[in-house]
């Protein structure tokens, strides 16, 4: 089968979960709207009609019960795919998250399998103010016993969704709105790219290099992929080459393949919309040093949202968000270069 | 409780207030998002939860509350805002996202802080039950007759919450009312699906307090029991549960499709709308028509210069974001 179709990010998730569902009577989808809406977000679309309420099954506003049952149907021998709607409210559920999905392979010294996808909406941008706006990456990277992915664009969503379904441990799958290609939210021009209709996964854990470049690594993930790419086609007018790296999954973390970047490049810009402190920016300039700092020509620079909730004004948001020219910024300040003219 | 000539005027110029209120920032949202909708495009952006046909919810309980009473609102919060006494041209200021705002634009549409009038609100279902049993743990504690009251929708009744607050607040006898809002809709899961017993206020019964619950949005009916039940907090009585069958004329937010909702159904909420319908009896209780076009015209004229003072308000400068972070 082949085909130039381009795909959403929203249609990408609901078609990989389609062709699980058939082929795999275990798994299933709960959550809020997830039904006759086909989820806030577009998730979900279309499944309800193919697959029915048994199998799409809404919810009660009721996280810690639903995410909870997910993790028991899940150890019962079922592969639940479940939806947070906004990653802002884990708050009312982390206990079901962290220390029961997290923990329970581990405590049952691998006798148990938590076959599920958690998967939920992440960042801002549109004014949504600080309890709808996060992306949280570091909040759940940091927590052992659960895999994270978070996709910058339509064939990775799907190739990722599809094993994260397929995979025994319980799985975070951050989407990104503004990735989603929805009708009432502005989308970057690369999240809605060809996918191939045959199912197909990506292993988790590896880092895609999405644009090759010499002068200057940037390591980033979801929606900051586009901006580091934007960044780096700004920065090629002045003859600078920069190498971008979509991690495209925090746990596992690719670590090598960052590395042999920044041991190419000399230069690490890392960017992140997760706020900056104990997050995944200094992770990745952690894991660099401890390796081999001397492959560092200048010092390394994180790029992420400053330490502070996020502000519902456009203009103040606007201010904190990591962008495009920020990067380009950073990576002329690496370089010790004085801004464009 | 019956309202009184003056109580019955002041609740009539609270729910049209809120109404103007909500139609008019309806249109405002809608500027800078046409011909392609962008929630994040225009003088108001982000999500925009509207809450017309819910006002008799907010004006029949804040008629029996004074400033120093708390209250909590939810992701809806304009109505209970404004029959709470927020200051409306700061609070317009705040969803216009300017630096007059109550939160110099921090906070935005659902997060609403006038401790003046000790109102507050959040975008998290059932978050504001907490902070409400709080403010009357507080209130017991300082031995003052102040009582709280939490609005929710029906969709918070199925959060823990809820049954956590409701059984604290019982345990200590706290001056509390909590006030359901049930509005039928939990975005688009009707309550039906998702609540196992027609009623919430049954389940005032599991904590040892008294529920209520009132039929058909009627305003009257809301007046009397939540005066009722904010009379036996203010006296040492302990906590009610009450539920407002309530409607929602706008979508969930500005911008769904309500693809969920069955047609016509908010033309037959419209034809029995409470407004109107509280208009009637308050004319039938010595009201004239001319106190009641008085009123209305009152409260348009605070909307319009409220959204006023917010457009012609400068913007905080950018790195204000990062002032207020600690207190």
């Amino acid at each position: 089968m082949s085909s130039n179709r381009i795909l959403t990010v929203s249609r990408a998730m609901a078609e990989a979960i389609a062709q699980e569902m058939r082929t795999d009577p275990t798994v299933f989808v709960m959550g809020e709207d997830i039904g006759a809406y086909g989820g806030i977000f577009g998730a979900t679309q279309g499944l309800l009609g193919e697959f029915g309420p048994e199998r799409v099954r809404d919810t009660p506003i009721s996280e810690t019960a639903f995410i909870g049952a997910g993790v028991g149907a899940a150890m019962a021998g079922m592969r639940p795919i479940v939806e947070l709607m906004f990653v802002d409210f884990f708050g009312v559920c982390m206990d079901a998250i962290y220390n029961l999905a997290a923990k329970n392979v581990y405590f049952s010294g691998g006798n148990c399998k938590v076959p599920m996808v958690l998967m939920t909406a992440t960042g801002g941008g549109y004014c949504d103010a600080g309890q709808h706006s996060q992306t949280l990456h570091a909040t759940f990277a940091h927590l052992p016993g659960m895999k994270v992915v978070a996709p910058s664009n339509a064939y990775d969503a799907k190739g990722l969704m599809i094993s994260a379904i397929r995979d025994n441990s319980p799985t975070l799958y951050m989407f990104h709105k503004g990735l989603q290609g929805l009708a009432w939210m502005a989308s970057p021009d690369g999240a809605a790219v060809i996918v191939p209709e045959e199912a197909y996964t990506l292993p988790l854990g590896q880092a895609n290099v999405v644009r090759k470049g010499k002068d200057v690594t940037i390591v980033t993930l979801s929606m900051m992929v586009h901006h580091a790419l934007a960044a780096a086609a700004a920065l090629e007018k002045s003859g600078i080459d920069a190498e971008v790296i979509d991690l495209r999954t925090l746990v596992p973390l690719d670590r090598d393949t960052v590395f042999k970047s920044v041991a190419k490049t000399g230069r690490l810009i890392v960017v992140d919309e997760d706020y900056t402190s104990f997050g995944l920016t200094a992770e990745i300039l952690a894991s660099v040093v401890e390796r081999d700092p001397s492959v560092l020509k200048a010092k390394p620079k994180r790029l992420a949202y400053p330490d502070i909730p996020i502000p519902y004004s456009r203009v103040m948001e606007q201010f904190a968000l990591p962008n495009a020219a920020k990067i380009e910024a950073a990576v002329r300040e690496t370089l010790n270069l004085k801004k464009a003219a | 409780m019956t309202p009184n000539k003056s109580q019955l005027l002041w609740m009539y110029e609270a729910m049209a207030k809120a109404r103007y209120y909500e139609d008019t920032m309806a249109a405002a949202y809608m500027e800078g998002k046409s011909p392609k909708f962008d929630i994040g495009a225009g003088p108001v952006p982000g999500e925009m939860h509207l809450a017309a046909g819910q006002e008799p919810c907010a004006a029949g309980v804040c008629a029996h509350l004074r400033p120093e009473d708390a209250v909590t609102a939810t992701h809806r919060p304009h109505h209970i805002a404004i029959a709470k006494g927020v200051d409306l041209k700061k609070m317009t200021a705040e969803i216009f996202g300017k630096k007059t705002g109550l939160s110099g634009g921090r906070g935005g549409h659902m997060h609403l802080f006038d401790p003046k009038v000790n109102f507050a609100c959040s975008g998290i279902i059932a978050e504001g039950i907490g902070p409400a049993t709080g403010a009357a743990l507080a209130a017991k504690m300082r031995g003052t007759d102040a009582v709280a009251v939490s609005f929710l929708g029906e969709g918070a009744a199925n959060q823990g919450a809820f049954h956590e607050a409701l059984n604290l607040a019982a345990e200590w006898k706290l001056p509390v009312l909590f006030v359901i809002e049930d509005n039928h809709w939990a975005i688009s899961v009707p309550k039906d699906k998702s609540t196992a017993i027609a009623k919430n206020s049954v389940r005032a019964t599991a904590y040892g307090i008294d529920g209520v619950y009132v039929a058909d949005n009627d305003p009257i009916a809301i007046f009397d029991k939540a005066g009722e039940a904010i009379k036996k907090a203010r006296a040492g009585g302990g906590p009610t549960l009450m539920e407002i069958e309530t409607y929602r004329y706008y979508g969930h937010f500005q911008g769904d499709p309500e693809v969920y909702r069955p047609k016509g159904e908010v033309a037959a909420l419209k034809a029995k709308d409470p407004i109107e319908r509280l208009r009637k009896v308050m004319t039938g209780n010595g009201v004239t028509a001319a106190e009641a076009d008085a009123a209305l015209a009152k409260a348009k004229a605070e909307v319009d210069a409220a959204f006023a003072f917010a457009r012609s308000s400068a913007y905080p400068a950018p790195e204000e974001a990062l002032q207020h972070v600690f207190a």
